[in-house]
């Protein structure tokens, strides 16, 4: 079996993952990536509004602390706070440092980074290029890599010295060194894997692990995520003893393809709604004006006309509610089309072809133009399309300390979608890329540290255990089909853990999910080991009822609304509940998780006072009111 | 390699296909047509460069102007000179048919489309093509396709003194202006679409501002490089038309020199 | 609605294989990928096809559809008659490791032959200065989602195995006149483009530019643009002489 020694090893390719990779490399580290498809094919390429960061290059009054309150409030005061400070004052720096790697975003009259008007972002804020700003940012870091290793093939005449990609490679296991150095749970030693390609089992021996393999959206049937989204970083925490928090929060994108049914779920970036596309209902009606919330009242426009002029005239006007963050508006979606006024494919109309000519259109949106045109056959400038929610994004993931990126089992480290906490209860869009950026290279600087605090490298076990478990579908005959066992779990979290929620759903998608886990545990798969779907999909079935199992836990207990979690038997948000963080742990034996309660580390003083009290009355308790007043009188 | 793969000895080859192509829909009509196209203008041009009736007032025939040998009609020679003297004997036509031809045998367009129907180097996109060995525009002669821009130059030339024919084509048989004939507007048409042809060559865009790294510090320049690159984007279609257009004219000023041609307002 | 096509897929591992038929249920609105999913999922479970996005942005399910390179997401059933058996191939100028995956590190190679962007030591980061009409150009040709199809049909290396050490394909050779044109690369990319990665093989049919599913001009605004720059360095010796005697930036 082939066997490989690194210091660091990625999971996952995406922007985390190669920010890591790069971090862990240029602080002269041994580093592997291992990604599950080809290099250069993550996730990130879909994403496309933009990178937010306040650099302030098309409204001066743009800064770090404007950013980390929109962040805060995006997230309903859930986020790690330390996470979203960083996260607002580092994203800048991180952003042009892409640009000295090779990134061409779009610029300003006076040739700076332009920046872009975002749901939930009080400045124009996001840097972007056109709408294909993710692709932009995975080929500028993979060029990155590629530049890496030429100076190593000039230093070492290898140039995979120190930075190799490991393509159409599963991770199933994270392998871990017991009673370590690091007292009786152990730490992390390495990962065990297979090729897709061959079936040939690989495995890594490293004192660290990066985990940024994305998101679970493959839980979905309605999903703007790829196959490779099966929550596999988060079920290998899970089983490498490490927790996860807020997995009740999952970000239904509101604009996702209703039709046609193959593309069901593809994303309609947000950009358009930035850009001056409306949302009507079948009645013709800007519905989004009924469903302004109490906690935005002031922060948006109330007729149609204040919310025209904004988009020429930001300093005097308010905003549409069509760029309300990303929960409100799949929600009101959702009801108009509950409610009757739906499209007729089941969605809402998105109109940006009455609001712009069409030559501007395909300047600025150019990949939705291409998007619509090729899949659904529809011309969006001359039409309006059709749009309803999607599973997009899950706030929760690995609990991670904010400065390092560590888990909490020794030399586990996260970034990214897999990570938790940065988002809160709900993600701002383009907070995403630059969340990325930022932890990426925090994780992979966490990682070198780690590894330069360390005795000695650590002694892997449990290779045989992971090899027998990897190859098991194949050895069964007359099983279930995996394809079957899936569709039943997507089927079962979308219809019963969805955008809204009820406690008798939850609980009965629970029930379902135990049935399913026992099917899975008999799945076959037909054919060889070389290149075979079927058995790849029995393999990853393990992670994604691992993964839906912690969300539908979560979303059981926790009784409010709030962001991504929307309780239709409890739709007030709680102060209380704000104060809590429901976590995720593998029992022993892997087979099912427990949730736990946890509080929420209290604002520095500091960064609380840099919100008004009337914004925070809406969010805290009557205890931190009276702490938040101590800080001010303190300041 | 900046990614590595799983190895396995057996899976350094390509699947194995014994056809040419898959592919089900006509993919050799393009090329034939283009073959039938060019084969038509090259039978053309070699009739017209011997034709000796290029000339009748006030039209001159594309293919032997500018005419520069003293066996020109005076009314016929360029600017009124002769330069050439009266040792040359040849037609007229073949001194100056170098340019032209040059620069439409270098151009980027017909480079494509003789390479695709002569030399079916491919006949068509994913169709295999029929020589064993391609070394491509890499060796003498196929290197030499890039002086296009010398020739670009010369067409400049040739399309100026197209466009000053048109416009002597303004004035009727007794050299008086205000003339409008049949043959004047096919001159004018097409001495525009020679110099839009012209206009439109890859070498030009690259001469007006394509070379520059930073337009904003030229703003003309790359005013110029706009427009251009405009009808760069119809460069195929201006290759044919214009083809078209100089052969109909050309062969037009024949006719109405033999005397085929003779109604009032040719 | 619903309707059966026939389907008729290359199969097989390390280039021995067969066109296998198959009759398969088609719905309103579907794609090649997705007939080939429902293969997968009903008949055969161990079909391989390489795939990711299925929005058309990932550039991972190239293959030949009735003997066109195509993206498997991007082609919708409703382009073929009912009627039509649909021939699936993989690409043919890459190794094929099973179905319709092909090896494709030919052009993860040929990626790390191109010198990277280098940019001149004294601009820090956030001190780039770039106006729109500088950087367009080469914006054009970051839309490529590398899915190796304009490498796939050109006839350099698909009709010619041999030319491959010495080609870089379109794909590389764009990104070599991305670079060229980028207004703070300063390194000069002219010479190399000739001589190591093999722009003189090119004989602009065009090809890549028909298969591009991004539509990038690839010939007329990377290939042709790069030739003239070459022209300018290697064959021009006015521009030659120019430059010496004016010396001025561009």
């Amino acid at each position: 079996m082939e066997r490989h020694e690194y210091d660091v090893v990625v999971i996952g390719a995406g922007g985390a993952g190669l920010r890591a990779a790069i971090e862990a490399r240029q602080q002269g580290k041994r580093t592997a990536i291992v990604c599950k498809s080809l290099f250069g094919k993550a996730h990130t390429v879909m994403a496309e509004g933009g990178a937010a960061a306040a650099m302030g290059n098309v409204n001066p009054d743009d800064n770090w602390m404007v950013h980390f309150r929109d962040t805060m409030r995006g997230g309903k005061f859930l986020n790690n706070w330390r996470m979203a400070e960083l996260h607002a004052k580092e994203a800048p720096d991180r952003v042009w440092e892409l640009e000295a790697w090779g990134a061409l975003f779009d610029r300003t009259k006076d040739g700076k980074i332009s920046q872009r008007n975002f749901g939930g972002h009080e400045y124009p804020r996001l840097a972007h290029v056109g709408d294909r700003t993710g692709l932009e940012l995975i080929r500028t870091l993979q060029q990155r890599v590629v530049a890496l290793q030429q100076e190593d093939e000039k230093l070492h005449g290898d140039p995979e010295a120190y930075i190799k990609v490991f393509a159409e490679c599963t991770i199933t296991r994270l392998l871990k060194e017991a009673g370590s150095v690091h007292g009786k749970d152990g730490a992390i030693a390495g990962a065990f894997g297979y090729w897709r390609e061959t079936g040939n089992f690989i495995v890594f021996d490293a004192p660290a692990v990066v985990l940024a393999t994305g998101g679970i959206g493959k839980s979905y049937v309605v999903t703007s995520n790829s196959w490779e989204y099966t929550g596999d970083g988060h079920a290998l925490a899970l089983l490498a003893g490490a927790q996860l928090i807020n997995m009740e929060f999952i970000q239904f994108h509101p604009t996702g393809m209703v039709w046609p049914p193959s593309v069901r779920g593809i994303l309609v970036t947000e950009s358009v709604r930035g850009d001056g596309g409306v949302l009507r209902n079948s009645e013709g009606r800007r519905f989004m004006f009924d469903y302004v919330p109490d906690v935005f009242k002031d922060k948006y426009a109330t007729t149609e006309e204040e919310g025209d002029r904004w988009y020429t005239d930001q300093a005097n006007n308010r905003r549409p509610p069509e760029l309300l963050p990303r929960d409100e508006v799949a929600r009101a979606i959702n009801s108009e089309v509950k409610a009757g006024r739906g499209s007729p494919q089941g969605g809402v109309f998105l109109d940006v072809s009455t609001r712009l000519p069409a030559a501007e259109i395909i300047k600025r949106l150019p990949s939705m133009h291409h998007q619509f045109k090729e899949l659904a056959d529809v011309d969006i400038t001359a039409e309006p399309m059709q749009v309803g929610p999607t599973c997009h994004y899950i706030m929760g993931g690995v609990e991670v300390d904010a400065d390092t990126a560590a888990a909490s089992v020794p030399g586990l480290f996260a970034a990214g979608e897999v990570s938790g906490g940065m988002h809160g209860s709900n993600r701002l869009g383009g907070n995403s890329l630059s969340d990325l950026l930022v932890f990426g290279r925090r994780a992979g600087a966490g990682a070198a540290a780690y590894i330069d605090g360390l005795p000695r490298r650590p002694v892997a076990t449990g290779v045989e255990e992971a090899m027998a478990e990897a190859v098991a579908p194949l050895e069964r005959s007359g099983g279930e089909n995996p394809y079957e066992v899936h569709h039943e779990l997507q089927r079962t979290m979308n219809d019963l853990v969805g955008i809204i929620r009820k406690a008798e759903e939850v609980s009965e998608a629970l029930q379902v999910v135990e049935k399913l886990k026992e099917r899975a545990k008999n799945t076959a798969s037909a054919g060889s080991r070389i290149y075979n779907p079927g058995w790849h999909l029995a393999i990853d079935l393990r992670n994604m009822l691992l993964v839906s199992e912690c969300v539908a836990r979560a979303a059981l207990l926790r009784e409010e609304s709030r962001g991504g979690h929307t309780r239709d038997d409890f739709p007030g948000m709680s102060p209380e509940w704000r104060r809590k963080l429901l976590v995720c742990s593998a029992m022993p034996d892997g087979s099912g998780v427990t949730v736990e309660e946890k509080d929420q580390v209290s604002m520095r003083g500091d960064l609380i006072t840099l919100f008004e009290r009337s914004e925070l009355e809406k969010y805290l308790t009557e205890q931190e009111l009276a702490d938040y007043d101590a800080a001010v009188k303190e300041s | 390699m900046s990614q590595t793969t799983a190895e396995s000895p057996a899976r350094k080859q390509r699947a194995q296909l014994r056809v040419r192509t898959l592919r089900t829909d006509r993919w050799w009509l393009a090329p034939a047509l283009t073959f039938a196209a060019l084969l038509s203008f090259l039978i053309y041009g070699f009739w017209a460069i011997f034709d000796k009736s290029y000339f009748v007032e006030p039209y001159i025939a594309p293919f032997s102007s500018p005419c520069w040998t003293t066996s020109c009609p005076p009314g016929a020679r360029f600017l009124g000179l002769a330069p050439i003297g009266d040792w040359y004997t040849l037609p007229p036509g073949l001194l100056i048919l170098g340019l032209p031809a040059g620069f439409r045998l270098t151009c980027y367009y017909y480079r494509k489309a003789y390479y695709r129907s002569f030399w079916l180097s491919p006949p068509a996109c994913a169709v295999a093509e029929p020589h064993g060995k391609y070394t491509g525009e890499t060796r003498f002669p196929l290197i030499l396709q890039n002086i296009h821009r010398y020739f670009f130059y010369g067409a400049l030339v040739i399309g100026a003194i197209l466009a000053y024919d048109a416009v002597l084509a303004f004035r009727d048989e007794h050299g008086n202006w205000g003339h409008i004939g049949l043959g004047t507007v096919i001159l004018v048409v097409n001495a525009i679409l020679i110099n839009a042809y012209s206009l439109s060559c890859h070498s030009c865009r690259h001469i007006t501002a394509g070379r520059l790294n930073h337009f904003s510090r030229h703003p003309l320049r790359y005013k110029a490089w706009t427009f251009v690159s405009k009808l760069n984007a119809k460069h195929q279609q201006l290759a044919l038309a214009s083809m078209y257009s100089v052969m109909i004219a050309d062969l037009y000023v024949r006719l109405v020199a033999k005397g085929v041609i003779n109604f009032p307002f040719a | 609605m619903g309707y059966k096509a026939k389907f008729r897929i290359w199969r097989g591992e390390g280039g021995e294989g067969r066109l296998e038929d198959f009759t398969v249920e088609v719905n309103e609105g579907e794609v090649v990928l997705d007939v080939i999913h429902r293969l997968q999922a009903t008949q055969a479970p161990d079909l391989a096809v390489r795939w990711n996005c299925k929005a058309g942005k990932c550039g991972s399910c190239s293959m030949e559809i009735n003997g066109k390179p195509r993206l498997g997401c991007m082609t919708r059933m409703s382009t073929f008659e009912e009627t039509e058996t649909i021939t699936v191939t993989p690409m043919r100028t890459f190794p094929v490791i099973k179905d319709l995956v092909c090896d494709v590190s030919f052009n993860y190679q040929k990626a790390r032959e191109i010198p990277s962007f280098t940019p001149p030591k004294d601009v820090k980061p956030g001190e780039y200065r770039m106006k729109q009409i500088d950087v367009e150009r080469s914006q054009e040709f970051r839309k490529c989602i590398e899915c190796f199809m304009c490498n796939n049909v050109c006839h350099v290396i698909r009709d010619h195995d041999e030319n491959k050490p010495a080609f870089a394909g379109p794909r590389f050779l764009m990104r070599i006149a991305e670079l060229d044109m980028h207004p703070y690369d300063v390194l000069d990319r002219k010479d190399s483009a000739q001589e190591d990665h093999g722009l003189g093989y090119c004989n602009i049919t065009k090809c890549c530019t028909e298969v591009c599913p991004e539509h990038i001009k690839i010939t007329d605004n990377a290939l042709i643009p790069m030739k003239e720059r070459v022209v300018d360095r290697k064959y021009d010796p006015l521009v030659w002489l120019g430059s010496k005697i004016f010396k001025r930036p561009s």
